[in-house]
């Protein structure tokens, strides 16, 4: 057990995989650094934020691929990959390239198990940078989690911790379904203890990272942290927060979160992605049917507005959700008085 | 008259705990305390326990005030008879905190060396050391499912005088999770390695259920590193093993479901905390884990029930 970053845990359970099992191979844009050169100078890279760096080097050109800038071919191969037995670990960079090549992941990765009667399988990781706050404009700043959860046949997921972020990639590539893997580009040097020994944590089960009596505060991927930090202030004025980090957003954790809704009766939902049809919303509307009754107080979202995410420093800062907007939102649900007529 | 003094000092809870806060005092200033009385609530970052008095006396001074965090060893208080002098009492509390700012780093540095790892054979073990001096060592072996922080407590109150070796078991903690054929025996052979490697001839050995099967194989196939056994609630010499435990234990894989089995343990449930829970999922994710506990409770109950028949 060591203190690690986001990055280095990510390396880990990627270099331990490959080591595990040969079929494990990775391909994306400067995963090692770029065509041509010999292997000291293709490993300079290790992709465009350094998180495969040394893979190259380790398990050579037959295992780690460095492809052109050709989203729809190569995630393209590595669905056919996946298909035909190997367990590719694609980079996609960002997420929001994925518009080059949605059709690869939604009509054919996430459609095979169910159109060949179950016969088909497709272990296949896509990882992927995601969220605002990098000051990288509009077009590389998107949280696209809903974008996947939407689509059956894909998992997708949302790791909040280093810790988090090995155990639940080295399930994601020992998984036999195509697997959505998020990255928040503002964690990379986030650092916590990370066991150096594989683990592996199951897809569908949320962690709780606060326990408390008055409000369940549902967080995805960073927005735990910000959840956290705001659960800890308001614990201080004495109003205890339970914090559920669902992990993974398909499959969802709904009876954990049912459960903790009924035990607080109040519910706000922190959500990084743009606000229409996003986590928030779906969770949101789970509440409303399966735990009405267990509600004394509308149910609060805290996320962006919906607006591309501004270039601006000033404006990405207003953009994102912090921990004062979740404190102020856990006690506005708070102060919420029935009034007679409800009552 | 200082003998008629005793100082309230931070208790220490637990091998972890370096510092602690007041959560609130139970008696006022001038009250006759029994020995054993909570007499005040301390709160640390794992638990809120009761601190019951050392001795019988008058709380004379009440020197730490709620809310207060002060390290493990700091002065609370002052127990005495009436009988004792205010004066008297300035001088000892001025001398114990002079003593306690030049001695309370250098004590705590040396009870919190971190567990290290040992090669046996082709096993990595984890091992937790406290303590030294002149008396006989004294080893720890922790049952199924467990590890080297069962006995945090204890280690901490029986390193005063001697070596204390507490280490996690094949297939547990961070030890190895290669069980090999599982059986205590096999188990025993490993740790009289452990303690060869250790340069440990011989040792006072307390163990808890597996631990306490493994405990007696060791005393029989190696007598001469065995000063003494002291077994708690031994497999292989009781009737029963609780199988809903073990079958539990393999099964869960998430805090609900661990919470209840982890209930069969303690007297006091309030005591199993999240983190204890968290900390318990985290060595079962850990590849190999489960499969190492599927393989260990076999033999244990296989002798159980050779001991019924």
């Amino acid at each position: 057990m060591s203190k690690k970053s986001f990055r280095q845990a990510i390396n880990e359970a990627l270099r331990q995989e490959m080591q595990r099992d040969p079929r494990v191979v990775l391909i994306g844009e400067d995963i090692a650094g770029g065509q041509g050169g010999t292997a000291g100078i293709v490993d300079a890279w290790g992709g465009v934020l350094g998180v495969t760096k040394g893979l190259y080097t380790e398990f050579g050109a037959e295992r780690v691929f460095d492809t052109p800038i050709s989203e729809a071919s190569y995630i393209g191969a590595a669905v056919g990959a996946a298909a035909t037995g190997l367990r590719p670990v694609a980079e996609l960079m960002f997420v929001d390239f994925v518009g080059s090549c949605l059709d690869q992941i939604m009509n054919q990765a996430a459609k095979f198990r169910y159109m060949f009667g179950g016969k088909a399988r497709t272990p296949l990781v896509i990882r992927a940078m995601y969220g605002a706050g990098f000051n990288a404009a509009a077009q590389h700043s998107q949280a696209l989690y809903p974008l996947f959860t939407h689509i059956p046949g894909l998992k997708v997921v949302v790791p909040s911790s280093p810790y988090e972020a090995k155990g639940l990639l080295i399930e994601a590539i020992r998984d036999d379904d195509p697997v959505i893997f998020l990255e928040n580009k503002v964690m990379y040097d986030d650092e916590e203890d990370v066991p150096d020994e594989p683990y592996s944590i199951p897809f569908g089960e949320a962690n709780l990272t606060r326990e408390g009596d008055d409000v369940t505060i549902v967080a995805f991927g960073r927005m735990v942290n910000f959840a956290n930090e705001a659960a800890d202030r308001l614990e201080k004025d004495g109003i205890s927060c339970t914090v559920i980090d669902p992990r993974t957003t398909s499959p969802l954790d709904t009876a954990t979160i049912l459960e903790c809704v009924e035990d607080t009766g109040r519910l706000v939902i922190v959500d990084e992605s743009s606000p229409r049809c996003n986590m928030a919303t779906d969770v949101a509307a789970l509440v409303a049917e399966e735990a009405f009754d267990a509600l004394k107080a509308p149910i609060r979202r805290v996320g962006p507005p919906h607006t591309p995410v501004p270039f601006a420093t000033v404006l990405e800062k207003l953009y994102l959700p912090d921990a004062a907007r979740i404190e102020s939102a856990v006690r506005s649900v708070m102060a919420y008085k029935k009034t007679k007529q409800d009552a | 008259m200082t003998d008629l003094i005793t100082p309230i000092t931070m208790p220490k809870f637990g091998l972890a705990m370096t510092e602690g806060k007041i959560a609130g005092w139970n008696i006022a200033p001038g009250a006759h305390v029994d020995a054993g009385q909570e007499i005040a609530d301390i709160e640390t970052t794992k638990i809120t326990n009761g601190y019951e008095s050392p001795a019988a006396g008058t709380l004379r001074r009440q020197i730490a005030e709620e809310g207060e965090t002060l390290p493990v060893g700091a002065l609370l208080g002052i127990l005495a008879e009436p009988a004792v002098s205010d004066a008297e009492i300035d001088a000892f509390i001025a001398k114990f905190q002079a003593d306690f700012s030049s001695d309370s780093t250098t004590a705590t540095q040396a009870e919190h060396a971190d567990p290290f790892m040992v090669n046996v054979g082709d096993l990595t073990l984890r091992v937790q050391e406290a303590g030294k001096g002149t008396d006989t060592p004294l080893l720890f072996i922790h049952g199924f499912g467990g590890d080297l922080s069962n006995w945090m407590l204890n280690q901490t109150t029986l390193s005063a005088t001697r070596r204390t070796i507490a280490f996690d078991l094949p297939g547990h903690g961070g030890s190895s999770k290669n069980v090999g054929d599982g059986k205590p025996a096999t188990f025993a052979a490993t740790t009289a390695a452990l303690l060869d490697k250790l340069d440990i001839s011989k040792a006072h050995v307390v163990g808890h259920s597996l631990g306490g099967a493994i405990a007696l194989e060791l005393a029989k196939a190696f007598p001469q590193k065995v000063a003494s056994l002291s077994l708690i609630a031994p497999a292989g010499l009781g009737r029963d093993i609780n199988m809903a435990f073990i079958d539990g234990f393999i099964t869960a894989d998430r805090r609900k479901t661990l919470e209840p089995v982890l209930n069969y343990l303690v007297h006091d449930k309030t005591l199993i905390s999240r983190k204890m829970i968290e900390d318990i999922i985290r060595f079962k994710r850990l590849d190999g884990a489960v499969q190492a506990c599927k393989i260990l409770p076999m033999p244990a109950s296989q002798m159980a029930s050779k001991q019924m028949t």
